[in-house]
């Protein structure tokens, strides 16, 4: 029983992670119609930048994680300005190819700003655990959790009751009507990217707190939220979070008991279960659980 | 052949660009001109090695072995439009595939110790059957659907391979490669011809050669029949190929198997030229590696992916031998501003973005504006 609440909440706490990681690639998609690849990259240079103001200023950890979103949405923006808008009216296969080389750069960009020398983020939570009904639950995954869904509500309180947002849906839903109506749609676009990567930011920071430190090659754990936004829909962002959680606990359930009750499957078996579930999802529900069903027209 | 097409088939004397049927147009030298070019290279390419050193052999090799994968990728890629991720993966299958059947038993790891006639064959058949398993799931979704789910196969690959240790040798481990014995002849061994003392890697480059011009020629041949016409209706407009009549399940499920094909003979062959193998070596870098000899060479063009071998394989040579004369760049440890293996990456993105944004031809459409300067010179305005 305690097994089952500690890997579930465990599994919470990386769900919400993996949230945070689907909305920034949702927000990406929905403006831009390309799967931003280089958003791996972006969570590593945003845990570098959060961790460089909690340690090189010392600043507290919230007031660093901030600092870290804020300039990655810089960063964002600078690259949707340079390398993505030029694409636009390009295939979005294409334009997905420009994502994949900004994350070759970005990821060696990182990992030389790092360096070699050990890099905290320098968070509160560390080990620390509470006992609940028994159970012993590390701060830091109800930390997650709870920083990933308040983050997310804030972003789509943005997009629901703001002009600008509502002004980044109209650009989603139809630009050539957008622009018709006055909305700057290349400004949306940089605003898209700057969420993106600030979401990004965030998700670095949450990963790297209660770990041993920034690493680039943790990089790759941002590509599982492929499987949540094509389990949730690639358009959605209610569908990200539901996803984002269910993802994860399934893939801490696993890394609990299939050692136990399947231990064929190999070490690590958890890791690639979210890739399991995308191919079923796959064969299954094509546009996910939210996604908007694609109407094809001749 | 009936005397109506031969007919057609006849040149106008005098007038070798004058096409006087459709066939004659979609000939695979529709002109004589590079009718002769190709033959030149192909001698070029057969001459060469014997004039270079060992290491910069073993590179034109792998230049060989990536064309191959690369026009397989740009079969997919750039005929069918179908952007996929997942080469690293066939690769590995084919590399395993020719590895079980090719190699030597060691300890617990399973090597039949067969023929290359028997393996190589098979070590592209192997991915295409399991390319064709999947298929329909991939034909299913669209574009960049397709990314993420070969995406997650090499993910789920990278998995299976370092798990199924009597195949792979494991985690960290790896096992030996195929051995490259072609009828009992070793292509892998110096050997002696005509007096003549010949490096194993001079050797075993023409081998890769000819399988390349092989393949290279199937690719070409490929894509100018009804199938890669049926690939380049689905890549501009599928709604409309389906309307047309174009199976889209079929289409794109042959699209993937061939490209499986190329993909599980080129990891083949490098798993050799690498010389031992671990379950590390098929990873998404692989698959973006790839990718970038499709899209710098250039799209739906067999001749734009060997460029674009050339180009990937070559560049980490070439920033190498670069940065010597550059103060603040080279070096392999942390001094400097980057190191050498920091700046291949760096430029290697860097090229992915700017042949996209600013030449979506890639090399081959640098190749063709500088033919086309050249084609009315000096009055080339």
């Amino acid at each position: 029983m305690t097994d089952l609440i500690e890997s579930l909440v465990r599994g919470l706490g990386l769900g919400g992670l993996y949230a945070v990681l689907g909305v920034s690639f949702v927000i990406v998609y929905r403006a831009t119609g390309v799967i931003n690849f280089a958003t791996p990259a972006l969570m590593i240079l945003g845990a570098f930048f959060t961790g460089s103001f909690g340690n090189a200023i010392g600043l507290p950890f919230w007031l660093s994680v901030l600092l870290g979103m804020a300039v990655m949405a810089v960063i964002g923006m600078i690259i949707e300005r340079v390398a993505l808008r030029p694409m636009v009216g390009r295939p979005a296969f294409s334009a997905a190819t420009v994502t994949v080389g900004v994350f070759i750069i970005l990821l060696i960009v990182a990992g030389r700003l790092i360096g070699s020398e050990l890099l905290t983020v320098n968070d509160p939570f560390g080990l620390n655990t509470v006992d609940v009904l028994g159970a012993r639950l590390f701060t830091i995954d109800i930390a997650r959790l709870v920083i990933a869904l308040v983050a997310i509500g804030i972003v789509g309180l943005f997009l629901a009751r703001s002009r600008t947002g509502l002004a980044m849906r109209a650009t989603a839903f139809d630009q050539e009507t957008s622009l018709a109506q006055g909305i700057n749609v290349g400004r949306m676009f940089g605003l898209s990217w700057g969420i993106a990567a600030a979401m990004a930011a965030l998700a670095g920071a949450l990963l790297t707190a209660g770990s041993s430190g920034v690493e680039t090659t943790v990089a790759l754990v941002a590509l599982k939220a492929l499987p949540v936004i094509i389990l949730g829909g690639l358009d959605s962002i209610k569908g990200s979070v539901i996803a984002g959680l269910i993802i994860g606990v399934a893939e801490s359930l696993t890394r609990t008991y299939q050692p136990i009750y399947a231990p064929w499957l190999g070490a690590n078996f958890d890791v690639i279960v979210p890739y399991l579930i995308m191919i079923i999802v796959l064969m299954v529900r094509p546009y996910g659980l939210f996604g908007t069903k694609e109407v094809v027209r001749v | 052949m009936t005397t109506a097409t031969k007919e057609s088939l006849r040149t106008v004397k005098g007038r070798p660009q004058l096409f006087t049927s459709y066939a004659r147009e979609m000939a695979i030298f529709n002109t004589r001109v590079k009718r002769n070019w190709v033959i030149a290279g192909i001698i070029a390419m057969a001459v060469i090695p014997f004039f270079l050193q060992r290491d910069m052999v073993a590179l034109l090799t792998t230049v060989l072995i990536f064309a191959i994968g690369g026009i397989g990728l740009n079969v997919l890629t750039g005929y069918a439009g179908q952007v996929s991720l997942g080469q690293a993966f066939f690769m590995g299958v084919g590399a395993y595939t020719a590895a079980v059947l090719g190699g030597e038993a060691q300890g617990d790891v399973i090597g039949l110790g067969l023929d290359m006639v028997i393996w190589l064959p098979l070590a592209g058949l192997v991915p295409a059957l399991v390319a064709f398993v999947l298929a329909p799931l991939a034909a299913r979704v669209r574009g960049l659907y397709l990314a993420i789910l070969t995406l997650g196969l090499v993910f789920i690959g990278e998995h299976i391979f370092k798990e199924a240790k009597p195949i792979t040798g494991g985690a960290g481990v790896g096992r030996a490669p195929a051995d490259p014995v072609f009828l009992g002849f070793d292509l892998f061994s110096n050997q002696t011809i005509l007096g003549y003392r010949i490096d194993r890697f001079t050797v075993f480059y023409v081998a890769c050669l000819v399988i390349f011009v092989v393949m290279a020629f199937g690719a070409r041949n490929f894509v100018r029949s009804r199938f890669g016409r049926n690939f380049a209706a689905v890549r501009d407009r599928d709604v409309a190929a389906e309307v047309m009549g174009v199976s889209l399940l079929r289409t794109k499920s042959l699209a993937f198997t061939v490209s499986s094909f190329y993909a599980g003979i080129s990891g083949a062959l490098l798993s050799i030229v690498i010389g031992r193998i671990s379950p590390e070596t098929w990873n998404i870098f692989l698959s973006i590696d790839f990718l970038a000899v499709v899209f710098i060479g250039g799209l739906a063009t067999i001749s734009g992916s060997i460029m674009g071998a050339v180009f990937v394989v070559m560049l980490p040579k070439l920033v190498n031998t670069l940065t010597g004369f550059i103060p603040g760049f080279g070096g392999i440890g942390e001094g400097g501003l980057l190191n050498v293996f920091e700046l291949q990456s760096i430029i290697f993105g860097l090229l992915i973005i700017l042949f996209l944004i600013l030449e979506p031809r890639g090399l081959y459409g640098l190749w063709l504006r500088l033919r086309n300067y050249f084609k009315a010179w000096p009055f080339s305005y």
